[in-house]
């Protein structure tokens, strides 16, 4: 048979993935020129909108080492867990305005320091919605999905759409959480200051910013903190101790994980259990960044968490956290400098472009064929 | 007795894997189980470790029934399985590995006395404790796979095909170790396709041929039974 040589040439471009690849290459130069542009056009502005980029980029990390955790070990897109960071949210908000229970060190040591009482408070209330996200994901795991381990992927993946939208509607209950949005009540004052040349002034109520400086907020400055504590916490834990290691080790290989004594079933429980944990711990923070809180808030910094994930390859715990911070910021920058509206269209393309391109993302190798 | 099987029935799906199999293992032997390519030896191993259930038939150890025991209580009970084509842990280091062997061994004086036992052997594994699993060639992941699994103090150990894939030199030197750990005391349960190498070694021996026990005997007997040299051994 005689193919020509133009056939041949479209077939070899189609196959070796040039095309995406052009394209790729030709969206991060206009990505790196619009950058250059914006940061000569106005430095203090695209600095700017790189801080709150950050802030929301490290939100998201918390929210896709989850997903990327769950699917390394059980290759589960587990998409209720937007869903999880919503009801970490509510908990941490009902515990602050229902129980005020950052209030504790205030009442049971009254001379303890003023700030001290509510690093602590809110520490606590933070310490809760985790431990509340993580019995949820037990809960969710034990029932939902354990019982079709061994079926295919597309029964738990469809179930997991389902738990998504069961605990929508179970939040959305006048007797569980609240069917409107609700107005967070922050534990914390924000006090946001001015960085500029002439150095730091801190802003009252209504005060403009004086020109070329960068707000900078405690806000900001609490969700940068402690994203990194969690995230140098789980590194921590994945990486030296006997339970991170046994994840690991189940996730690369359940059977032989099993001839070494190692419970699979209690592993994915506890691997569930901290993805929902740092996904509580998400809900707050964000909740404290965009103070309205709604059962359905879950679902967009959700998909955009996942498409971090896969950005950076899904399974790999350094890919979600590199895929966060570069969604964090095409957001921000899309919004600052393209249009708002088209933000959430430009984040989902990343995911188009990230599947046609490189499905397996940053860090991501290949699946290896299992026995 | 120190492991016996009873009547053993295994079945993937409609398969009849494993058709009332017998045999035994006694404190301090090597027992060979050697068979071709499906005969069901891994299956034999999987069904003693606990990651098949048999639909009939019975594993006892040491006077217990753990036909039902679960994989990963198995290893309590100090039978530990080294399984076909090694499987270690390619993403941990070679210390990660070996901690996962003692996985069940809580008590931190006797891991470092197993860890110190296992480096005594395996030498070179100390050098290159850093070193992730996965960048170890087939031989040295053989000896990794055996050091993991002896860092569970087993009192049995059953060997899937340690000599696959590597060159007689190295079986040879995988062979001696499997005798030095007996020698220490560990009973050994080794399944085989190279039966020469196998019953060289060997105490006693099984031929499995498609989920049946066709011949035992010493492994002298096996060695020199026609059928084995015929069928087994190039026939010479
Ligand atoms: N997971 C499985 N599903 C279905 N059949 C299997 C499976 N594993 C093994 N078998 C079948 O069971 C028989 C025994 O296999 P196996 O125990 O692996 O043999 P051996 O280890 O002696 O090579 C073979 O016929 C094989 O095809
Ligand atoms: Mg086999």
């Amino acid at each position: 048979m005689n193919t020509s040589p133009i056939v041949l040439l479209i077939q070899k471009i189609i196959k070796k993935g040039w095309l995406g690849k052009t394209f790729l290459a030709l969206i991060t130069l206009l990505a790196i020129w619009q950058i250059i542009v914006a940061l000569q056009a106005n430095p203090s502005l695209f600095l700017q909108q790189v801080i709150n980029g950050l802030q929301l980029g490290f939100v998201y990390a918390l929210i896709a080492l989850g997903y990327t955790m769950v699917y390394g070990i059980v290759r589960l897109i587990n998409f209720a867990h937007g869903d999880v960071f919503m009801f970490g949210a509510f908990v941490s908000f009902y515990s602050i305005t229902r129980f005020q229970l950052h209030t504790w060190p205030q009442w049971l040591f009254p001379s303890i320091p003023h700030g001290l009482g509510l690093i602590i408070g809110a520490i606590t209330v933070m310490a809760i919605s985790m431990i509340a996200c993580a019995l949820l994901a037990i809960v969710v795991e034990r029932i939902a999905y354990k019982p079709l381990r061994s079926a295919p992927r597309i029964s738990a993946l469809i179930t997991a759409i389902g738990i998504s939208f069961f605990l929508e509607y179970f939040a959305a209950l006048n007797f569980v959480f609240s069917p409107n949005f609700i107005t967070y009540k922050r534990p914390v004052e924000v006090v946001t200051w001015a960085i500029g040349l002439n150095g730091i002034t801190t802003l009252g109520n209504g005060k403009a910013p004086p020109d070329g400086t960068i707000l900078f907020s405690n806000i900001a400055l609490i969700i940068i903190l402690t994203s990194v504590l969690l995230m140098f916490g789980l590194q921590f834990i994945v990486k030296k101790t006997r339970i991170g290691k046994a994840m690991r080790s189940v996730a690369y290989d359940k059977q032989t994980a099993r001839l070494m004594g190692i419970n699979t079933d209690a592993i994915i429980s506890t691997t569930f259990a901290i993805g929902a944990a740092l996904a509580g711990a998400a809900g707050m923070l964000y909740a404290i960044a965009f103070p309205q809180i709604f059962f359905w808030m879950g679902i967009i910094p959700g998909l955009k968490s996942f498409v971090a994930a896969v950005l950076g390859g899904i399974g790999s715990i350094p890919g979600a956290f590199i895929g966060a911070l570069i969604m964090g910021q095409a957001e921000v920058l899309s919004a600052a400098y393209i249009s708002t509206p088209l933000r959430d269209a430009i984040a989902f393309s990343i995911l188009i472009v990230v599947l046609l391109v490189r499905p397996t993302g940053i860090f991501g190798e290949p699946e290896r064929e299992k026995a | 007795m120190m492991l016996e099987i009873k009547n053993l029935h295994v079945y993937y799906g409609a398969i009849h894997a494993l058709k009332g199999i017998n045999f035994h293992v006694d404190e301090g032997e090597i027992v060979a189980l050697i068979g071709a390519n499906g005969a069901g030896k891994s299956t034999t191993l999987s069904t003693i470790s606990g990651l098949l259930q048999p639909s009939q038939g019975n594993v006892t150890f040491r006077g217990e029934d753990i036909t039902i025991t679960p994989a990963e209580q198995t290893v309590q009970k100090g039978i530990v399985q080294v399984p076909e084509g090694r499987k270690i842990f390619a993403t941990l280091t070679v210390m990660e590995n070996l901690e996962m062997g003692a996985y069940t061994q809580r008590n931190k004086k006797q891991f470092q006395k197993d860890l110190e036992n296992v480096f005594t052997i395996f030498p070179r594994l100390k050098e290159r404790q850093n070193q992730l699993g996965g960048t170890f060639s087939g031989g040295e992941q053989q000896m990794l796979a055996m050091a993991r699994a002896l860092m569970s103090h087993p009192s049995m150990l059953l060997l899937d095909e340690p000599s696959m894939g590597l060159s007689p030199i190295l079986v040879e030197q995988i062979f001696e170790i499997v005798q030095d750990i007996n020698k220490q005391g560990t009973s050994i349960l080794l399944v085989e396709q190279n039966a020469q190498m196998a019953l060289s070694i060997a105490d006693r021996a099984y031929v499995l041929e498609t989920g049946e026990i066709n011949l035992q005997g010493s492994a002298q007997e096996v060695l020199h039974n026609p059928m084995v040299i015929e069928a087994y051994l190039g026939g010479h």
